[in-house]
């Protein structure tokens, strides 16, 4: 029996420069990556889209602040909304922030530094279509490449994240950011749009180092290959 | 009509690129007790009516100028 490849939408940003990377891992993976200019305002016929890191419309106002009006993005938010999958690296991350599609907002480094190095990360949600490949409390070794990268919420949302478990990656010792406890990556509360600042789609290939990063695309993969009851509600 | 847009952090929110101006500011001598980096937008309008205007600012800084969970505005119209 063959299996058929799940096809899954990577999205171009003018400034967007992981897309290709992303679409390279996702197909190593397994998975047929469909690529989508930021100026569609329909997503072809699949069940999860991912938004890459980069630096979309030149990070200009704040941080994905621009790229969440790109006509693709309504699509993207139509998805989402019944139930697709949607992961935002990096500054996907920030786009889905800015959309209102996560909560809390990424914030320039609080060193002001670009960091760009390998990290530690703790797996504290396995129950996400994202995770389902990690085990609970594995450590992951991903990179992070970025100057924007401080998750920010105010007390009483950032009590609400927690006690709701919407962490999904954290990082380990001193984060690399400034993030607010350590939250390297989160999830909605319906469990199908996850933001992460670490690049998985950098650590697929032992040739560049970890390989961990393909725990969270192949999940992605799986989960959209065999989409019943992989959503797993807060 | 002319207005400008004044965005700050919100009193409270680490600014990291304030922190770093003060800190230049009192390696040139400058006795600074504080520094906060927010941001300045001009804009022309179409609309004559400063009232219509405003409401109108309202909204642009809700849905793109600030970002309210981090920053805080003010609104300035002129003729």
């Amino acid at each position: 029996m063959t299996e058929t490849r799940p096809r899954i939408a990577v999205v171009t940003f003018p400034g967007s420069n992981d897309d290709r990377d992303a679409a390279l891992a996702l197909e190593a993976l397994g998975a047929e990556p469909v690529p989508v200019w930021h100026a569609e305002t329909e997503l072809p016929a699949v069940r999860a889209v991912v938004l890459p890191g980069g630096f979309s419309y030149g990070d200009y106002l704040r941080a994905g602040a621009l790229a969440r009006f790109a006509p693709v993005m309504k699509a993207v938010q139509a998805l989402a909304a019944e139930g697709g999958l949607v992961l935002g690296i990096c500054n996907g991350f920030q786009v889905l922030c800015e959309a209102g599609l996560l909560p809390g907002v990424l914030r320039p480094n609080e060193s002001l530094d670009f960091v760009c190095r390998d990290v530690q990360l703790t797996v504290e949600r396995t129950d996400t279509p994202f995770t389902t490949r990690c085990i609970h409390g594995q450590s992951l070794t991903i990179p992070v490449k970025h100057g924007e990268g401080c998750f920010f919420a105010d007390a009483d949302l950032l009590a609400e994240l927690e006690a709701s478990n919407h962490v999904v990656l954290r990082y380990q010792g001193e984060s690399p950011n400034g993030s607010l406890a350590g939250i390297a990556g989160i999830v909605n509360a319906e469990g199908n749009v996850l933001g992460v600042m670490p690049h998985p789609e950098h650590a697929v290939d032992p040739l560049t180092g970890s390989t961990d990063g393909a725990l969270i695309l192949g999940s992605l993969v799986d989960a959209t290959r065999h989409p019943a009851g992989v959503v797993a509600a807060v | 009509m002319k207005a400008t847009v004044l965005v700050r952090p919100k009193p409270g929110i680490l600014d990291p690129q304030g922190e770093a101006v003060q800190g230049s500011l009192k390696q040139l001598g400058f006795a600074v007790e504080g520094a906060r980096v927010g941001r300045v937008v001009d804009l022309e309008l179409a609309n004559g009516d400063p009232q219509e205007a405003r409401a109108e600012l309202e909204r642009m800084c809700e849905q793109l100028l600030a970002n309210p969970l981090i920053e805080s505005y003010e609104i300035e119209v002129r003729d």
